[in-house]
């Protein structure tokens, strides 16, 4: 009964992310729950500090426009990163023996949990871009659509994987607080997500130049809005290149997982 | 041939020591179990037999793949029930059945009939489409063991199977777990701390204190072995000497006040054994059980080494909260 190793694994595969979505979907609180955050940044902050920003003086949006790109990056960096930590407590558990005992291969594993990891934070971007349609003044194009969703899949895979890299290699969850303080916070603040870059003192616009996520807020911003720093191929350019470099990174992690 | 066959088998974690040179052979069928305290490395020896951890030497063949060098070829052999709950408390026990047939590779058009197969096995037909959250424990194991079988495998490895049972939950289990061996013909290895689990479930028992496997036999002649009767008496002055002429006694230990003897047929020999042992303030006598058996091998109690065995269901609770 053996049958080609390809078809096997990519049974695996789908086995893993069908899992993730089936306990994502399971509970529709925990979806509605994911957006409400980001919506609150919309709609308190952005008006808030909006109404200080002179109209156009962010490169012609207004602020809430300008911030939308950026509360979509910032919804990927929180829920995918800590998506991948629950790594951690899947091992305490045993949840994670029974996938680790299956017949696949380690990088099929990795992988199909980074692509469960992936599909639920898509659906939450696809829920905050119709509400960003509705109400906060993004017009999207088929070909806009298709864009961000591809930007918007190449950072969920690559933040996703991020997560479970740390995850892997972290042995207790008591870690989680720390990693929010010197990870996400730091990706976060340093991507432009709530500041153009235009007027930034030389030291922090070289430290956002460093921060792969400037890029990914960078293309969405582009594709949305029609402004940008770096140009949408060298954005692409950097965020594959990021998202290749996790991606290895977590397979590496995950193989030499111990129980 | 031996289904497994397990070659001078060590495992080291620093300095510790977990499995120290264990050589074993299991027969196709058989119902197999390991039984020892806490810590004894039962469950060290059943990951690496389940290519979960790399033995440090030693070989362990299952099947005919080496554990070590065909760690995917043997994990399609096996099914593994772990000590843990290792399904999904979110998801059904029809879906969490369903996953598992996928990843193993049960061909598509079998996994419906495999899955309905397996659920009769079991008796849980009518709970499959309840979330596991608000499965019993009991009702849990048998989903696990359920699912253990869904892919066929020729051997199946359950660690201790009924940890966290109450008794009626336990027997339950045992009777599924015959059912699997009998019916389905699977050799079925497992590990327990439970002397009254190995000796009315397993074929053979070897019996496991500090990583090396200290006896292995039926329970039946692991039993005989003791050459009689238990007697244990608590008594100040027993006159110890007098005792150790009698011919009817094979065996005796004396200290805190606890003189412990194997007897010969220890009824018609009653009256003379209290007339020899003092002030006896406390007997009481039995057949020999697996549990006087490691107690004479090792010194120690199973029950005083075995500890706090529950906690793996605390982390399960822990785990509830927090996802």
């Amino acid at each position: 009964m053996r049958r080609p190793y390809a078809i096997q694994e990519l049974r695996g595969l789908y086995a893993i992310w069908y899992r993730e979505l089936l306990v994502f979907m399971r509970e529709p609180s925990r979806l509605v729950g994911s957006i409400i955050q980001p919506l609150l940044w919309l709609v308190i902050f952005g008006t808030g500090l909006g109404s200080i920003i002179e109209p156009g003086a962010v490169s012609g949006a207004n602020y809430q426009q300008f911030l939308f790109p950026g509360i979509l990056v910032m919804t990927i960096l929180f829920g995918s990163l800590y998506y991948g930590l629950y790594i951690i407590l899947d091992k305490r558990i045993d949840f994670l023996k029974e996938v680790l005992v299956a017949p696949l291969h380690k990088s099929t594993m990795f992988f199909g949990k980074a692509l469960g990891g992936s599909t639920d934070g898509l659906l939450q971007i696809g829920m905050l871009l119709i509400l960003g349609q509705l109400f906060f003044g993004i017009h999207l194009t088929v070909a806009s659509t298709v864009l961000t969703l591809f930007v918007v899949t190449l950072l969920l895979l690559g933040v996703t994987s991020l997560g479970l890299m740390i995850g892997s290699l972290m042995e207790s969850p008591e870690g989680f607080g720390l990693i929010s303080s010197f990870v996400i916070f730091p990706l976060f603040f340093l991507s432009g997500a709530l500041f153009p870059l235009s007027n930034l003192p030389l030291w922090l616009k070289n430290i956002v130049v460093l921060n792969p996520v400037s890029y990914a807020v960078d293309a969405l911003r582009t594709i949305l809005l029609g402004i940008t720093n770096y140009g949408l191929p060298f954005d692409l350019l950097v965020l594959l290149s990021f998202t290749v470099c996790t991606v290895s990174a977590g397979t590496w992690a995950f193989s030499r997982l111990k129980l | 041939m031996a289904l497994i066959e397990i070659k001078h088998l060590t495992k080291k974690f620093g300095d510790f020591t977990a499995v120290n040179d264990v050589s074993l052979e299991i027969r196709e069928g058989e119902i197999f179990g390991l039984l020892g305290p806490n810590g004894a490395g039962k469950t060290t020896t059943l990951s690496i037999l389940g290519t979960l951890l790399p033995p440090t030497s030693g070989t362990a063949i299952i099947d005919g793949h080496d554990v070590a060098m065909h760690p995917t070829r043997v994990r399609r052999s096996i099914g593994f029930v772990f000590q843990d709950p290792s399904s999904d408390d979110l998801l059904t026990g029809r879906e969490n059945l369903y996953l598992h047939a996928v990843m193993y590779g049960v061909p598509w058009k079998e996994i419906q009939s495999r899955i309905d197969e397996s659920l009769r096995l079991v008796d849980l037909t009518d709970r499959q489409h309840v979330r596991m959250r608000k499965y019993s424990g009991g009702m849990r194991r048998r989903l696990e063991l359920a699912r253990g079988f869904l892919h066929k495998p020729k051997i199946m490895f359950l660690d201790e199977p009924t940890l966290g049972l109450d008794p009626q939950g336990r027997e339950n289990l045992w009777h599924y777990i015959k059912k699997l061996s009998k019916e389905n013909h699977i050799t079925i290895i497992l590990t327990t701390h439970y002397m009254e689990e190995a000796d009315v479930l397993c074929d053979r028992v070897g019996i496991i204190d500090q990583g090396k496997i200290i006896t292995l036999d039926t329970p039946a002649n692991l039993k005989q072995s003791m050459g009689g009767d238990v007697v244990t008496i608590e008594t100040k002055n027993a006159q110890i000497s007098a005792l150790e002429q009698k011919p009817y006694l094979q065996h005796l230990t004396y200290t805190n006040d606890l003189l412990r003897l194997t007897v010969d047929d220890v009824s018609a020999h009653l009256q003379e054994i209290l007339s020899l042992a003092g002030t006896a303030t406390h007997i009481e006598f039995h057949a020999p059980t697996l549990h006087d058996v490691y107690m004479r091998l090792t010194g120690k109690r199973l029950r005083d080494a075995a500890g706090d065995a529950e906690g793996g269901w605390m982390t399960r609770m822990i785990h509830s909260g927090t996802r």
